[in-house]
């Protein structure tokens, strides 16, 4: 394609509309941006102050926040297209992004699909299908029987040809139930008998079916691109083993521990994957990699730009998007296969508004405050100079310029919400993703930890401070990754929470102090005589300080004021105190303290966050003042406790609302089951809910009658709000 | 940039600290021995002050504190530090008050007065200490607090009281009681107060019984602490012998009954530290009530020299004169001091100068007052009046100048027209007796009864009718019993201290001399208040005191 003459060239297209949101919408406008192209944004009614909303040049509105009437709405999109002129459509990854109806509806209103063509969607779509084309187009799959012969002795034959260890499986199993791990052939009857009858109760259905067990799975996927001409590289592989709850978290490219020919087989195998189905575009394959025997199998194909495609952009040098906006107007693959460079590594830490210690389970709320490392690129930096044309002839699959040349880690932000963003209920939970490259693997993870440690958000609760371990794990460090990496490393992923330091109180309550001085408007000697005391008195202070398990016993911090600016400084803790004397202190920023402790001149981010002024006072941490302490590379987080007459009338207003049903967390309501009047039964359910697509239902407290219902079906609720209001019944309550 | 900015800093401040004309040389060695013997005198005093004031701020003792906390009550001065605003001053009066007088211990008086900021704004707060004696009122407890009540007058202050008092101690109910100054008056004071525009808050956080009942009755916004506040005129005994009637206390007068039926509290709280939100709260609500915060005309200067040498400069014995500019020089703005009449009748230091950035002109003594010096004072005073600048007098005086020829001067006529100045001067006076207050030089520097703003004293200070020296002569000729004349000298000398003084309410407190001036320059302050008022006039409008109030200086003696 080197000869194609410049004139030849397609040109981009002038306007296209990016059917997405968050990170992915502005990660698109930004090369949009970088190679001419306006960009269109659409956005749903809670996001029309988001990120991706300000970076487009056009936006418009195209439903309520529910994706089903936004995001998903193909006939709204289709109709922006026409009023914007938008000439083709990037769908990110989600939403519309795989669905080959949409694919169609665009090509028929005569509007470029920025992807694969609708046949390539569905092929790729079917598990079963695909594994059938590529079988056929030699690809590895799983070996297995999943037929419906189900005689014990051919079944034995079978696990046989596949190999043990092989797994039984319940037909229509889920959830562990009828399935079995056979070791040797001796063992197969037993266990098929016992998955059976297992499978009978459950399920009611016998039928099973036998497949090659993979004890130490790694997931290792190959980014492909395709062009409208014929034209399919590899882009190398990224490795995305290590997962929570079947999604991934951190991905890394290379794949560790990858022979070169392992690479140019597992390349190969994906261009002809891609092949088989005439794909076109970006476009992932993935595949499930033995540990144990280097063999790989193929899984699916994602027909899509991946959420971790950065990495690969990080590793060649490329970006991707722009290749897809290539593609896309009908242009040739810019790089033939033998010139993509593999140069370092990469990771990529995706950011999420979840609680690792409670089952990783998704959070929402607002960024309070939002403060990230400074990234030193915006797009992957080029890595021409590594770029050596190979004799032509080569197969290409063997990255030439993997070389140990010294380069300088680099870091890159993609981030879709600014401080002050609202982390849905409706939506994803990523918060931002951040990249890291370096020389190699070390390098990289070391740069990855310490832009972890500068990462600091205060409000839903996130998983910074679980990366920064896995980062710092030393079976990571060793690239020991499977996809049972974290159960595997559990206990060194979650350590005890240690005690908050002395440090972390220290500056806590120091904050307090400073930030209840009165700021001296005017020079009166009432405002700048700071705690001046007559008469051989000294103003000193005592913060209680507690954690946010409200077991543990709290810390009290004693501050004594020495003169404007000095104090001395104690902080007891259930282990024991520590003092630290003659402490300078002032705050630098309405979010900074900087102090001298022990010597040592620290400065430190602490960020207030009120809890929500329409809850009542209760002993629960999320009713009190939270102080997140940015110290020592980790948050500390410690509660100001309400004081008791505060908590005395929170109570007044609990026990005045005994009936009263309140939201637990901000959700949408999906259903409201009962109307006013209507007689509950204690314990009947009254409302579901849907937060980070959990349902919760909400069950009556009490029995009784219903006398006020405070919501409706599909209405957003925020924490607090009272939702149903049952009115006990006579000698109930 | 940073060191830019420093240099820059630095830069400002050198400029800002450029050789003046009227800034204070200091001459005095810090390495003479005359020098190191008044400080180490001075020194002693001030530790045994010190001493003073930390027994003083234990109130009634850790049993007492004891049994309070026993009761989930806060301690008085937990309560008053709960009131404030977190780090900021408190400027308080008369600790000392009550010192040996009755023969028993009552710290403080069993009252806590002082002024502070509450929700931003400054107030006189009164807090009873029920650790001491139950908080009840002996003859110098209504004294304190109608002191108290007097500076929140003549400053436009809101004042708080922070009651838990059993009401008059019954021992010294006559001193307590009838007279003009007494009880009464406390209540008189609210009164006028609140008609003047001066909120009257109220917080009841234990018993407020008889008398007592009238605070938070007369107080314009209350607030009550529920089961442990208690206001009734008579208690269950008094109820009992009176009409049979047999109750307990909490119905009686109790938080929850006053809240709901009876009117008399307008606020019920969980506990103290509720109480006291509330009326932090009241006091965030009090609009354009009293007066308001005038800020500093001038840029605030440390001064060139350390306060600390104050007390090699002055000294313990009243006999061994200083230069009062030394004292001006550590505690004036950038130690700059506009000399008046420099040449003019020399023992009389008159000027102008600033703390805290707040104009002040300061009369001083150094020396005998001669007619000269009468005269100098009388013209400086008449100044300062007419430019509306506060006066702070430096007293260091044993008297007008006696003899035939001071006598044929017209010394009597010449120190009339300053001691009338003074009385009648129109703007706020502070004074600070740094050494001796003697005789009718007492007078013509603002002693207690000119109506000062403030008074204080070093705790060296002496004031009395004669100079110890005079006074023993004096008794030599005029005593024919040479023994009585010996014990009358020592109880002279004894009722001549300052701890003698503060502890009858003579003063506002006695400070140490390292304190004079943050404690004049919030002084300053408040007597830079605007009145409001319904049209929120400002200047000379009629003031709650005299001070002058523009009416002139009637007749001088020519």
């Amino acid at each position: 394609f080197s000869s194609l003459l410049p004139s030849a060239h397609k040109p981009l297209f002038d306007k296209i509309l990016i059917a997405n949101r968050g990170e992915i919408a502005c990660r698109v406008i930004r090369t949009a941006k970088k190679l001419g192209v306006r960009t269109v944004a659409v956005y749903s009614e809670v996001d029309s102050d988001a990120l991706h909303v300000r970076l487009a040049d056009e936006a418009y509105c195209i439903g309520p926040a529910p994706s089903a009437e936004s995001y998903l709405r193909i006939d709204k999109i289709i109709e922006v297209c026409r009023q914007s002129g938008a000439q083709a459509v990037h769908p990110g990854y989600g939403f519309l992004s795989e669905n080959a109806q949409f694919a169609d509806r665009l090509a028929q209103e005569g509007i470029t699909f920025i992807g694969p063509p609708a046949s390539a969607i569905v092929s790729m779509g079917s598990k079963s299908e695909s594994k059938n084309i590529m079988s056929a187009a030699g690809v590895p799959v799983v070996p297995g029987y999943h037929g419906t012969n189900q005689d014990p002795e051919f079944l034995q034959q079978e696990a046989s040809r596949i190999g043990y260890p092989v797994l039984i499986k319940a037909v229509h199993g889920g959830g562990g139930k009828g399935m079995r791990v056979v070791h040797s052939t001796s063992e197969f009857r037993d266990a098929l008998e016992s998955a059976q009858r297992e499978a009978t109760k459950s399920f009611g259905n016998a039928d099973v079916l036998v497949e090659k067990y993979i004890q130490r799975p790694r997931h290792v996927e190959v980014q492909v691109f395709a062009d409208k001409l014929g034209g399919c590289v590899s882009l190398w592989e990224r490795d995305c083993s290590v997962q929570r709850r079947n999604q991934k978290i951190i991905e890394e490219a290379p794949a560790p521990g990858l022979s070169s020919e392992l690479r140019a087989d597992l390349s190969e195998k994906a261009v002809a994957a891609a092949k088989a189905v005439d794909y076109v575009g970006a476009g992932t394959v993935e595949f499930i990699f033995d540990n144990d025997t280097s063999k790989f199998y193929f899984m699916e194909m994602n027909t899509r730009l991946q959420v971790e495609h950065p990495v690969t952009e990080m590793i060649t040098g490329l970006d991707l998007v722009e290749w897809q906006l290539e593609v896309a107007a009908g242009n040739p693959l810019p790089l033939s296969q033998s010139a993509i460079p593999l140069v370092g590594h990469a990771f990529e830490a995706r950011i999420y508004a979840e609680n690792p210690r409670n089952n990783f389970l998704p959070d929402s709320g607002q960024l309070l405050y939002l403060s990230t490392p400074e990234p030193t690129h915006v797009f992957a930096p080029s890595l021409e100079a590594y770029r050596i044309p190979v004799p032509e002839g080569s197969s290409g699959f063997t990255p030439v310029h993997n070389t140990s040349a010294a380069i300088a880690p680099t870091m890159r932000l993609e981030q879709g919400f600014e401080e002050g963003a609202q982390i849905g209920v409706f939506y994803d939970p990523m918060i931002a993703k951040l990249v890291v490259h370096g020389q190699d693997r070390t390098e990289a993870l070391r740069k990855l930890r310490t832009a972890l440690e500068e990462y600091k958000v205060v409000g839903p609760s996130t998983n910074i401070e679980f990366l920064r371990t896995l980062a710092g794990n030393q079976a990571f460090i060793d690239a020991e990754v499977e996809t049972g990496f974290i159960p595997k490393h559990f206990n060194e992923l979650f350590p005890p929470v240690p005690e908050p330091s002395h440090e972390a109180l220290a500056q806590a309550a120091l904050f307090v102090v400073l930030r209840d001085h009165p700021a001296p408007s005017t020079p009166s000697p009432w405002t700048t005589l700071t705690s001046r005391r007559f008469a051989g008195d000294v103003y000193e202070r005592t913060i209680t300080l507690q954690s946010e398990e409200a077991s543990a016993s709290p810390s009290t911090v004693h501050i004594r004021a020495l003169s404007n600016g000095r104090f001395d400084v104690t902080s007891h803790t259930a282990s024991g105190s520590h003092t630290f004397a003659n402490v300078s202190a002032h705050l630098a920023s309405p979010t900074a303290v900087t102090a001298s402790l022990d010597g040592a001149l620290v400065r430190t981010t602490v960020v207030s966050q009120s809890p929500p002024a329409n809850v009542p006072a209760s002993s629960s941490p999320s009713t009190m003042e939270r102080l997140h302490v940015f110290h020592g590379g980790r948050k500390t987080t410690v509660v100001l406790p309400s004081p008791e007459w505060l908590l005395s009338l929170g109570g007044d207003v609990l026990g005045a609302a005994k009936g009263a049903l309140r939201a637990p967390m901000p959700s949408v309501v999906v259903e409201v089951r009962v109307q006013v009047g209507d007689k509950v039964e204690a314990g009947q359910a009254v409302v579901v809910l849907e937060s980070m697509k959990t349902e919760t239902v909400l069950r009556a407290p009490t029995g009784g009658v219903v006398k006020a219902v405070g919501c409706q079906k599909g209405e957003m609720v925020e924490e607090g709000r009272e939702l149903v209001d049952v009115e006990p019944e006579e000698g109930d309550a | 940039t940073r060191s830019v900015q420093v240099a820059q800093r630095t830069l400002v401040a050198s400029r800002r600290r450029a050789y003046h004309p009227n800034v204070l040389p200091s001459l005095i060695s810090t390495s003479s021995p005359e020098f190191k013997a008044k400080s180490e005198a001075l020194d002693a005093l001030v530790r045994d002050l010190e001493e003073k004031f930390a027994a003083v701020r234990q109130g009634g003792g850790p049993k007492a504190a004891e049994r309070m906390r026993s009761k989930g009550k806060k301690l008085p001065r937990e309560r008053l530090a709960l009131l404030l605003d977190p780090h900021t001053p408190f400027l308080e009066l008369s600790q000392l008050a009550a010192h040996d007088v009755y023969g028993e211990s009552l710290p403080a008086a069993g009252l806590i007065t002082g002024i502070g900021r509450v929700s931003g704004r400054e107030c006189m707060i009164v807090v009873n200490d029920a650790t001491v004696k139950g908080g009840s009122y002996y003859p110098l407890t209504v004294k304190k607090q109608l002191r108290a009540q007097e500076i929140a007058k003549e400053h436009g202050l809101p004042t708080i009281y922070v009651v838990e008092s059993g009401g008059a101690a019954l021992p010294h109910q006559a001193n307590v009681f009838p007279d003009k100054e007494h009880f009464g008056r406390i209540f008189y004071n609210m009164a006028q107060m609140s008609a003047l525009g001066l909120p009257q808050i109220a917080i009841v956080h234990g018993i407020s019984v008889a008398g007592g009942a009238y605070v938070p009755a007369m107080a314009d916004e209350n607030i009550i602490v529920r089961e442990q506040g208690r206001i009734f005129l008579a208690g269950p005994p008094l109820v009992k012998a009176a009409t049979g009637e047999e109750v307990d206390e909490e119905t009686l007068g109790g938080g929850l009954m006053h809240s709901s039926e009876s009117g008399v509290t307008d606020h019920l709280a969980r506990d103290d530290e509720h109480a006291i939100a509330i009326a932090r709260g009241i006091v965030s609500d009090l609009g354009k009530a009293g007066s308001r915060p005038v800020p500093p005309p001038a840029t605030p200067e440390d001064p060139l020299y350390p306060a600390h040498e104050l007390h090699g400069i002055v000294g313990t014995d009243v006999r061994q004169a200083f230069d009062m500019r030394d004292v001006i020089a550590r505690l004036v703005d950038g130690s700059r001091f506009r000399e008046f009449k420099k040449e003019y009748g020399t023992t009389m230091v008159t000027g102008f100068a600033h703390i805290h950035g707040y104009p002040v002109g300061i009369v001083g003594n150094n020396g005998i007052l001669f007619s000269q010096s009468a005269l100098k004072a009388t013209h400086f005073i008449e100044l300062c009046s007419q430019r509306e600048i506060p006066l702070l007098f430096l007293v260091n005086v044993t008297g007008y100048m006696v003899g035939s020829k001071a006598e044929k001067g017209g010394i009597a006529k010449d120190g009339a027209k300053m001691v009338r100045a003074v009385a009648c001067a129109d703007v706020p006076k502070l004074t600070v007796v740094v050494g001796g207050s003697y005789g009718a030089g007492n007078y013509g520097m603002c002693g207690r009864a000119y109506g000062g703003r403030f008074l204080w004293m070093w705790p060296n200070a002496k004031v009395s009718v004669m100079g110890p020296g005079q006074l023993s002569q004096v008794m030599a000729q005029v005593s024919k019993d040479p023994t009585k004349h010996s014990s009358l000298k020592d109880e002279i000398e004894h009722q001549s201290t300052a701890l003698y003084a503060s502890a009858r309410l003579w003063d506002d407190g006695i400070i140490r001399p390292v304190d004079t001036r943050d404690t004049v320059g919030l002084a300053l302050a408040l007597a830079a208040r605007e009145r409001g008022g319904p049209s929120g006039s400002v200047g000379r409008t009629s003031h709650t005191t005299w001070d002058g109030d523009a009416k002139g200086y009637g007749v001088f003696r020519m």
